[in-house]
């Protein structure tokens, strides 16, 4: 037997690098660099939902042990928030202390310095703010006279006459479905240390993009961006919501005026308030078929929140736009603005509550039609883009359908509902499919040749938990054709030049192009250098901008198959996930390992989305009411079952590294196969999130009043 | 560092992975605030700051405690272990080992605290313990089998926001079997299966 098998790289699963430092402690996080002189930065946030700060009781704390200095709208320095960034404007929040207006709760108002975080806690509790209040709303609902639509490229598609294709469809299904207000979470909370060194702003930051935050603090206080270095080595997790945010503006505000390291660590309920969420949803379906289960009429409406400060859109409503075929199109967004805090990107933004919606209105017309769902989502399968005609770089939608159906045993299935009883529990079984764009943008990166035979690459990534510093490495060492070992990949860190952010499931994607592509061309260099490598090594470097303007314009997605099997107690109420199985194309798998843990990381999202998370908004206040972990409960270990992830082949052809994301598409379709699969086992269709025991109580009382 | 006021600080004796550190600490001063701003051992996490999620647990006395919810000066004169202390010089211990080869973590934040708190529930179960997922909590039941079900319930204090929850508990399996003398491969024997093919 011969063995001239290649280096273990990109397929092989990998441990993560940084693990060794992770399981023993010694991996240091945004809040955990020594620094002499530090000083400890405290916000105090609004208690009221809208009006004016109309006086701040400055003095009397400035006299308290350890204060240092105390910061609000009457003495901040002016910052410049007139700019766009790589992500868009900033959010409203990063204009700290520049007016005195109060447009929710949680508006932070003051900032308080101190030499420890004991000292700064306590003034910032015993700083008295005086408002001038006015009446708020907070009312989030569908059937709210006041919706727009907003000015957003993707608020509306359509194709087709709807209204005709309904009224010509044998069946038609109309179903509007809520889903709540929820919250990232993120184990670590936000964090960054700021001080000037040498002539520059130096951040420890923890976020998703540390050019990102660098470029925009920049902008702020109108600095020379390289004159501000950020840096972001290990991330507590972030789901969207570590981007920038006004703890970093105050950290960088207080380290200037004051002239010495400060840090700012927000509390769990202050990450609450001000790092983001997403959006409740108000959704309607209408879907009209013919008898076979062609689809004439597809409309999706979707309706979210946002602040008086500036639109956001959660687009719920996209993912129609690929999955199906149908002779007709209607999908659209409508916005209502609340005096709440802005919303933002939360895994999946779009896709996750937008496919609970659309998931179980199939899985109703799959019901209505008499069809198993499974064959009516292969009766609709599109072969270009529904709405733009474009060709799919890879689609396997229904590969995905077929190997899970043969994996969880689906055949067995006995289709009708309440048929599977197991002592005080009903049984059931549901599937939902699943989708996520693929894109990626310009990144830099740059991968040098040492002189002792090892490899070191240089790129702005973020490894949020998802394993792209990992990743990389085995990407790198594919394209240099060397053992992973030899290969030490740096990211985190501004100073290494543009890149994109881990964001949008793009990250590793867009990271991947740079890294290989740099990589070739370092190869060509060392055959020119015929081995002979200076001490400072050979560097090169790449930007995919033109890379990526050459890729054909088509629909590039991951696709998937959710399937769930559910235990229901009718007469408590509970929900139990028995097990889960998620089927995935999603291109290139580049360490199986890792991949898994992201894809079921992503499908725990959609069971912690479909029983638990809902946060709840006080009318009378506007605040959140009971803003922590014991209030908004996010899946514990006894929640979660058994779940797996697989693949299947994916091969992206015209694709340089044929690398697909896959931080987001684990949730998308999850919340909608487990409501499938509560109307399975208790015949009642639940079109309102979370699945709580009291709906479930109520629903079952409905129903059996319904049969007398 | 400001002086400390006298009447609200106190100077205390903590013992940390087995090292005796003297030092002043305000009153008001957490075990958790103490090890990571005092003592520089930020392994143990804050997530939450009370108590509800589990990623500052460390062992005092061999228990698992929320280190947020006690004070510096409550722990002088017991033996604190932290996740910086649990390895064996390079080797790490085998519940590390089995939760960096299952990939039982992802962004890391969560996972100090797992680790103590599952060193603590192989602890506790060998002492006998019932759990919440317990059938039979009679005495003369004796230590119920370590199963997945009961390592999720005994986990349940620790959140993971990631979901990392199925290969933790695979990897707290994993370690029980290391533990009790026949390291076979763990995890797979452990695994409980979503699929009816292999199931059957």
């Amino acid at each position: 037997m011969t063995t001239t098998a290649g280096p273990r790289t990109v397929g092989v699963a990998h441990t993560r690098v940084e693990g060794r430092d992770k399981v023993t402690g010694a991996a240091r996080y945004a809040s955990e660099q020594p620094f002499d002189h530090l000083a400890h930065g405290w916000l105090v946030l609004s208690a009221i939902a809208r009006g004016r700060v109309r006086a701040v009781g400055d003095a009397a704390v400035r006299a308290m042990p350890g204060v240092l200095a105390v910061f609000h709208s009457g003495n901040a320095p002016r910052l410049m928030t007139d700019y766009t960034s790589i992500l868009g404007p900033p959010d409203p929040t990063l204009a700290l202390f520049q007016h005195d207006r109060v447009p929710h709760q949680g508006w932070p108002v003051a900032l308080v310095v101190a030499e420890t975080p004991e000292q700064a806690r306590e003034a910032a509790e015993a700083l008295v703010v005086e408002y001038d209040e006015e009446p708020h709303d907070v009312a989030f609902h569908a059937g709210r006279p006041d919706t727009y639509i907003p000015e957003d490229a993707n608020a509306v598609a359509s194709k087709g006459d709807l209204e005709a294709e309904l009224a010509a469809s044998a069946v038609v299904v109309d179903a509007s479905y809520t889903t709540p207000e929820e919250h990232h979470s993120a184990m670590e909370p936000h964090a960054v240390t700021a001080r000037w060194d040498g002539g520059r702003l130096e951040v420890i930051d923890t976020n998703q993009g540390a050019m990102w935050v660098a470029g925009e603090l920049a902008q702020l206080f109108s600095l020379d961006p390289s004159s501000v270095r950020v840096r972001s080595e290990h991330i507590g997790g972030a789901f969207g919501s570590k981007g920038v945010r006004p703890h970093q503006v105050a950290a960088v505000m207080a380290a200037t005026e004051l002239q010495r390291p400060v840090r700012l660590a927000l509390t769990r309920r202050q990450t609450f308030a001000i790092t983001g969420y997403r959006s409740p949803t108000a959704q309607r379906v209408r879907l009209g078929a013919d008898p076979d289960g062609r689809l004439r009429a597809l409309e999706h409406e979707a309706l979210s929140l946002t602040s008086t400060l500036r639109p956001f859109v959660e687009t719920s409503a996209v993912l129609g736009r690929v999955l199906y075929d149908a002779r007709a199109h209607h999908t659209a967004h409508r916005l209502v603005d609340l005096d709440m805090p802005t919303p933002t990107w939360m895994r999946a933004p779009g896709e996750a509550p937008g496919s609970f919606a659309l998931e179980s209105a199939l899985d109703e017309l799959a019901d209505r039609l008499g069809m198993d769902p499974i064959e009516l989502r292969a009766r609709n399968e599109p072969t270009v883009g529904p709405l733009s005609g474009l060709p799919f770089s890879s689609r396997d939608l229904l590969g995905c359908f077929r190997e899970g159906a043969r994996r969880f045993g689906w055949a067995e299935r006995d289709p009708r509902p309440r048929s599977r009883r197991e002592g005080r529990w009903l049984l059931g079984t549901g599937t939902a499919a699943a989708t996520y764009p693929s894109g990626a943008a310009p990144s830099t990166a740059s991968v040098t040749a040492e002189a002792d035979g090892t490899f070191t690459v240089r790129i702005t990534a973020a490894d949020v938990g998802t394993g792209a510093r990992t990743a990389l490495t085995l990407i790198a060492a594919e394209a240099l054709d060397v053992e992973p070992d030899r290969v030490t990949v740096r990211i985190g860190d501004s100073d290494f030049g543009p890149a994109w952010v881990a964001g949008g499931s793009m990250g590793t994607r867009s990271w991947s192009l740079a890294v290989s592509s740099a990589a070739r061309e370092l190869r060509g260099r060392l055959a020119l250098a015929d081995g002979d490598i200076p001490p400072e090594g050979i560097t090169a470097r790449t930007d995919t901008a033109g890379l990526l303007a050459e890729l054909a314009k088509k629909e590039r997605h991951s696709f998937g198959a959710q399937f769930a099997e559910v235990a229901v107690d009718v007469t408590t109420g509970e929900i139990r996930v028995r097990r889960m199985l998620g089927i995935f194309a999603a291109g290139r798998i580049v360490n199986p390992l890792t991949a898994r843990s992201q894809l079921v990381g992503g499908m725990i999202w959609g069971l912690s989305m479909a029983l638990h998370e809902e946060a709840v908004r006080d009318p009378a206040s506007g605040g959140q009411l009971g803003a922590d972990f014991a209030n908004y409960h996010v899946a514990a270990h006894a929640d979660v079952p058994a779940i797996e992830a697989d693949f299947i082949d994916d091969p992206v052809p015209d694709d340089p590294v044929g690398v697909k994301g896959i931080g987001e598409i684990g949730i998308v379709g999850a919340a909608a196969a487990i409501s499938n699969a509560v109307r399975h086992a208790t015949g009642v269709r639940h079109r309102d999130l979370p699945l709580r025991p009291d709906r479930v109580l109520r629903a079952e009382e409905e129903a059996a009043a319904q049969h007398g | 560092m400001a002086p400390a006021t006298p009447a609200t600080a106190s100077a205390i004796t903590l013992t940390v992975n087995g090292e005796k550190h003297t030092l002043t600490v305000d009153h008001r001063t957490t075990l958790l605030d103490a090890l990571r701003e005092r003592l520089d051992l930020t392994g143990p996490k804050k997530g939450c700051d009370q108590g509800q999620c589990g990623a500052c647990t460390v062992l005092v006395d061999g228990r698992r405690i929320v280190s947020c919810l006690e004070l510096a000066v409550a722990t002088e004169g017991r033996a604190v272990t932290t996740i910086e202390g649990v390895a064996d010089g390079d080797a790490l211990h085998p519940v590390q080992q089995a939760f960096l080869d299952l990939d039982g973590f992802q962004c890391g934040y969560c996972t100090p605290g797992q680790i103590c708190s599952a060193l603590a529930v192989l602890d506790e179960h060998a002492a006998g313990w019932p759990s919440a997922a317990t059938p039979d909590v009679r005495p003369e039941a004796g230590p119920p089998p370590l199963t997945p079900e009961e390592i999720r319930e005994r986990m349940s204090g620790n959140l993971c926001r990631c979901g990392a929850y199925v290969s933790i508990v695979q990897a707290v399996a994993r370690a029980a079997e290391h533990r009790a003398g026949h390291p076979g491969h763990g995890a797979e024997a452990t695994t409980e299966s979503t699929t009816k093919e292999s199931a059957a």
